[in-house]
């Protein structure tokens, strides 16, 4: 398939036009010179480096226009590399192109494809060699070859199982237990209602146990946003009334969607926000999902208080926090 | 003769005598390789490669790749004592502590924007040269996988450090992994050696980072390279360049020293970015913990589009049979970018199929003259700048004074009718450019000069095109649409009606052009 | 008393008795004069009640109402307390220039001691948090910057940006760039919770940790450009805009100077 409509001529590779440099000896000279000047330039910004890195202290800064105070060991480290690299490049470019030859050439170049016959002749031996194998008749090798070549990835997948523990139930659960006080992120407080006002909102995560660490892969599931309402402005099923106390609710501050920190509450909107995807959930409606991608509100927390007064969480959370996956069930 | 030229002999000759290679040498020091600044695009993308190679040794001396939590007590006083990774300690101490060390971090991490910026921008300049056409169609497919790895690279590489934006990013890609049906929540429990955080996955994901992907880049990189060097590279039209020669300049020494030079300047200008722009300034965004999170989490860009999509996702999720699937997570996350790129490393021959072009093409396509591919790569840019805003719709907010919740549904709304609309207008632009070069081939260029005829009538005088550009602007082959006739000649309806009239109607789409003038059009002219 | 008197004689006698009266008189006149300022203090505050009773009416009370009992668009300030009007009159947040979604800082309409005087009226209404000057006078001497750090990514970072730039909050509200606040107000912040912002009571975060807060700010506002110019420190955006632009811009003029034939 090809074009066969007539076209008009190609009047062939233009005429070399001559530099100034080629054909002016004194242009040639200043060419010269000016990739001297580009190599001195380069020999000078290493000197500059060098200068910087031994003899400029590193808390010391100065003033550039526009860019404000600048530590100086930096910039004189980076400016002097700068010079060093880029003006041996500069030199080498204005070399070639000023003063070597500048003749373009044409080179010639043929199809890939082989001759016709040099093909026909090459098929015929990949078809002849491949049948001498018997692979195509002797189908017990054929499948048993098969079989071994499909299992073979096996072992090296195998291998990379105690890459991990299996799952299990970890996905499900949390450090909450019946009784466990809220305390302050990172302080470790605990706290009491009437710590929080109105329109208050705390950081919290369990209380660690006597002996207890608190690892990161806890605070990943843990993180607890406690938030305090007028009581009235709930709209909530009794069930999750209950889950309140004076106000006060509790959310997992783990994003459903993809696991963020929802920590960004707007306190006259009663909304959480999550600075990464932007899944914004209602807190008087139990943190339902009403903009972003997330699908599924926040899992709240319920929570009462002890003897002492101080808040605690009623019960674990009754369904998984963070991020959705295959085997959750809701 | 110089001493110079002496010594190059007696190289040369040593290097003969002990391995024969003269003849192969000679010809391949001579090869010849066309200039044009395009060209150079993949060759920041090399260059950049390499300077990541030896800034990122140079890192590697100090950092740490492990999650052990330790108390810094570095030179960087507002973080003085406070708990965190030996990871973004030891980041702390290159930055901080290390003289050049913050300037070597930074020209790495500037040189890994300029990697995968260069990489996009030469892919972008095959597409719609056509560059990708019969016998290049598995060097593209070369290319779209370095792409890929390099995203991955990249989004390994910024993670390494383990401070609160990238953990941030890290807890992200954990989701998606999760999301993925039956196997999913197997994969991150193997992948971070239990459950999100951990303390295996830093010291996993640096191998990954500085043995097994710079590895299998540089085996790429490789068969890329001398997949070029085989098949000669391809060069622009014009007077005297045809299918069957390639016109440039010689290896030696032009094109070495070009080449040579270029090398310098790529790293000059990573050297003049690490040296006065500050990039992924760790120490401000503290250490990694799951409880905190900074307004305006963004990832670099070349996972920026992925963010944008993740984004503008529907909330749905399917809860049946007590199972959950999150499209909201798996729809952006993973169909959308495997359609995209599996179209993008299959269009060579969706292409030639559209065409029925089997042909061997060293010679450039103008974008005009392939109006139906370059409209395809409208569609994907302007596909990927939506994307890409909704991924930073948070500062567009801030700095422009909108509402996140509105930009977020114009994205929704311009990612269905922007990129066909694009599609749409650079198809008509093309055509209309064809239409123009006709005219200019026909009636010469505009002067501008006003003459008045003998009888009162003023025209513009038309100066008209030399033979050079002439042949420039109707070298090009204008190839028929597909004829697949739905039967046979014997009147039959042949098998494969419906995919037949499918492919004989993307075939037209694909072979609309303004036809250019003949010969014998421009004789006309010049006998009138 | 007698063996006192015993010494009456005593060569020291007489200097001491004079120290002892000048003291006494000292004493005496600190008391009295004392009193008198906090007479003055009593005078000037029912007077700047007054002064500020006068610029509510004119300034505030077309949306607030004529006894700051709120209305339609504006809350109640009854029992805001004098921190929350200093905060917000005097970061030039009220009065607000139009009816956007959200009130922006910019030129106070009043002087300084116009604020006081209608903080003080504001402060007679109900009581509510006072003014934090003595409070935050410290936060240099007592503050941790590195704690205050802790504080803030946990606190405040997810709306108020790793940096203290500010970020976006929904339907077009924003958290405030913090590069211009000053200790009081973002003591008066963090205790009133003005706007989208949530509050921060004493048990939940300290004083003293408040004052962590206020110097890591206050460092932040002070960060040292140590890699750079800063592009406004939010992150990657600006870093591919600039590896774009800049970086491969810069490499691709270098290149057209490559390509091209010179002369």
């Amino acid at each position: 398939m090809s074009d066969k409509a007539p076209r008009l001529s190609d009047p062939g590779l233009p005429e070399h036009v001559h530099r100034k440099a080629d054909t002016d000896p004194a242009a040639a000279k200043k060419a010269e010179r000016q990739v001297a000047i580009l190599f001195t330039l380069s020999a000078l910004g290493t000197i500059l480096f060098i200068y910087s890195y031994i003899w400029v202290k590193t808390d010391r800064f100065i003033f550039i226009p526009i860019m404000g105070d600048q530590n100086a060991s930096q910039l004189g480290m980076g400016i002097g590399l700068t010079f060093s690299l880029l003006f041996i490049g500069m030199g080498a470019i204005h070399w070639a192109k000023s003063l070597m030859p500048d003749n373009e050439v044409a080179a010639e170049r043929h199809e890939f494809r082989s001759e016709e016959a040099d093909r026909a002749d090459f098929v015929a031996t990949v078809k002849e060699q491949g049948a001498a194998s018997g692979l195509g008749r002797r189908s017990l090798i054929k499948r048993s070859l098969g079989l071994s070549l499909g299992l073979i990835g096996l072992s090296p997948l195998l291998l990379l199982r105690d890459l991990g523990p299996l799952p299990k139930k970890s996905l499900e659960q949390t450090s909450w237990k019946t009784g466990t006080r809220l305390v302050t992120d990172p302080s470790g407080r605990p706290i009491k209602p009437s710590d929080l006002e109105v329109g208050a909102v705390a950081q919290v995560l369990p209380e660690l146990q006597p002996g207890q660490e608190r690892t990161l892969e806890n605070v990943g599931k843990d993180a607890v946003l406690l938030i305090r309402l007028r009581p009235e402005e709930f709209e909530l099923s009794p069930e999750r009334l209950s889950w309140t106390y004076q106000g006060i609710i509790a959310f997992s501050k783990i994003c459903t969607h993809m696991g963020c920190a929802v920590a960004l509450y707007e306190q006259q909107t009663k909304h959480l926000l999550c600075p990464c995807h932007q899944s914004t959930f209602d807190v008087p409606r139990a943190a339902k999902v009403i903009f972003g991608p997330a699908a599924r509100p926040l899992p709240q927390l319920a929570i009462t208080v002890d003897s002492e007064g101080y808040l605690v969480a009623q019960k674990p959370f009754t369904e998984p926090v963070g991020p959705s996956f295959w085997e959750r069930s809701s | 003769m110089s001493t110079g030229e002496k010594v190059a002999g007696s190289v040369a000759n040593y290097v003969d005598e002990r391995t024969g290679a003269a003849k192969w040498l000679k010809k391949n020091l001579t090869k010849v390789f066309p200039d044009h600044w395009s060209f150079m695009l993949g060759e920041i993308a090399l260059y950049s490669f390499i300077i990541l190679l030896l800034t990122g040794t140079f890192l590697t001396f100090w950092f740490d790749p492990s999650q052990r939590e330790v108390i810094y007590h570095g030179s960087y006083l507002p973080l003085n004592g406070i708990h965190m990774s030996a990871a973004y300690d030891s980041t702390l101490h290159i930055s901080f502590d290390v003289r050049g060390g913050l300037l070597m971090r930074q020209i790495h991490h500037w040189a890994a924007l300029l990697f995968m910026s260069s990489i996009v921008a030469h892919m972008l300049r095959v597409f719609f040269t056509g560059a990708f056409r019969k016998p290049r169609e598995f060097n593209w497919i070369i290319g779209i996988g370095l792409l890929t790895l390099g995203i991955v690279e990249g989004f390994l590489g910024y993670s390494l450090p383990d401070d609160l934006l990238s953990g941030t990013g890290i807890r992200i890609a954990e989701a998606i992994i999760q999301a993925i049906p039956i196997v999913g929540s197997y994969l991150t429990f193997f992948a971070f050696g239990g459950p999100f955080p951990g303390t295996s996955f830093i010291p996993r994901i640096f191998t990954v980072h500085v043995l097994l992907l710079p590895g299998i880049f540089l085996a790429l990189i490789t068969v890329h390279l001398m997949l070029v060097w085989y098949q000669k590279h391809t060069q622009y039209p014009g007077p005297g360049r045809t299918e069957k020669n390639v016109i440039g300049y010689p290896l030696m020494p032009v094109y070495m020293a070009k080449a040579g030079g270029f090398f310098f300047i790529v790293f000059g200008i990573s050297a003049f970015l690490g040296a006065v722009a500050s990039i992924n300034p760790i120490w401000l965004y503290g250490p990694y913990t799951p409880g905190q999170i900074s307004a305006g989490s963004q990832p670099d860009w070349y996972m920026g589009w992925l963010d944008g999509l993740v984004r503008m996702a529907p909330p749905i999720e399917t809860h049946a049979f007590h199972h959950t699937i999150s499209w909201n997570i798996l729809i952006p996350g993973v169909i959308v970018p495997g359609i995209f790129f599996t179209f993008l490393a299959l269009y060579p021959f969706i292409e030639s199929w559209m065409s029925n072009d089997k042909r061997e093409h060293h010679l450039l396509d103008r974008p005009r003259n392939a109006p139906n591919r370059t409209a395809l790569g409208a569609f994907g840019i302007t596909f990927m700048l939506v994307t890409l805003a909704n991924g930073g719709n948070d500062l567009i907010a801030t700095h422009f004074s909108l509402s996140i919740n509105q930009i977020t549904w114009m994205s929704r709304i311009g990612i269905l009718i922007l990129p066909p609309l694009a599609f749409f207008v650079t198809k008509r632009l093309c055509l209309s450019l064809q239409r123009a070069d006709r005219e200019l081939v026909l009636h010469g260029k505009e002067t501008g000069r006003l003459v008045r005829l003998p009888h009162g009538e003023f025209v513009e005088v038309h100066e008209p095109l030399t033979d050079a550009q002439a042949w420039t602007l109707t070298q090009h082959e204008q190839l028929p649409a597909l004829e697949l006739p739905e039967v046979d000649a014997h009147g039959v309806l042949r098998p494969g009606g419906l995919r037949n009239r499918f492919r004989a109607k993307v075939s037209r789409s694909n072979a609309e052009a303004i036809a250019k003038p003949k010969p014998d059009d421009l004789k006309g002219i010049e006998d009138h | 008393m007698k063996r006192l008197s015993r010494y009456r004689r005593h060569r020291f006698a007489g200097p001491v008795l004079l120290v002892f009266a000048l003291f006494m008189i000292g004493a005496t006149f600190s008391v009295a004069s004392a009193n008198t300022r906090l007479a003055a203090r009593v005078m000037s505050r029912t007077a700047a009640i007054d002064e500020g009773r006068q610029i509510f009416l004119k300034g505030c009370s077309s949306c607030h109402g004529l006894n700051a009992e709120g209305g339609k668009i504006a809350p109640s300030l009854i029992g805001v307390g004098a921190a929350a009007v200093d905060f917000q009159v005097g970061t030039g947040r009220m009065p607000m220039a139009d009816m956007s979604v959200q009130a922006a800082r910019k030129k106070p309409a009043y002087n300084p001691d116009q604020v006081a005087a209608l903080a003080a009226y504001v402060a007679s209404l109900a009581p509510g948090p006072a003014i934090p000057d003595q409070q935050v006078v410290y936060y240099e001497r007592d503050g941790s910057t590195a704690q205050g750090g802790e504080l803030f990514r946990t606190n405040c970072a997810m709306c108020h940006n790793f940096a203290g730039q500010g970020g976006a909050l929904s339907r077009g509200k924003y958290a405030p760039s913090l590069m211009k606040a000053t200790p009081t107000q973002i003591y008066e912040a963090m205790i009133t919770g003005p706007q989208s912002m949530p509050k921060f009571g004493d048990k939940i975060i300290t004083p003293s940790e408040k004052l962590d807060i206020i110097k890591w700010i206050k460092a932040a506002q002070n960060e040292p450009s140590l890699g750079g110019a800063s592009m406004g420190r939010v992150g990657p955006v600006t870093e591919g805009l600039l590896g774009w632009i800049l970086g491969l811009g810069l490499l691709v003029g270098i290149a057209v100077w490559l390509a091209t034939k010179a002369r």
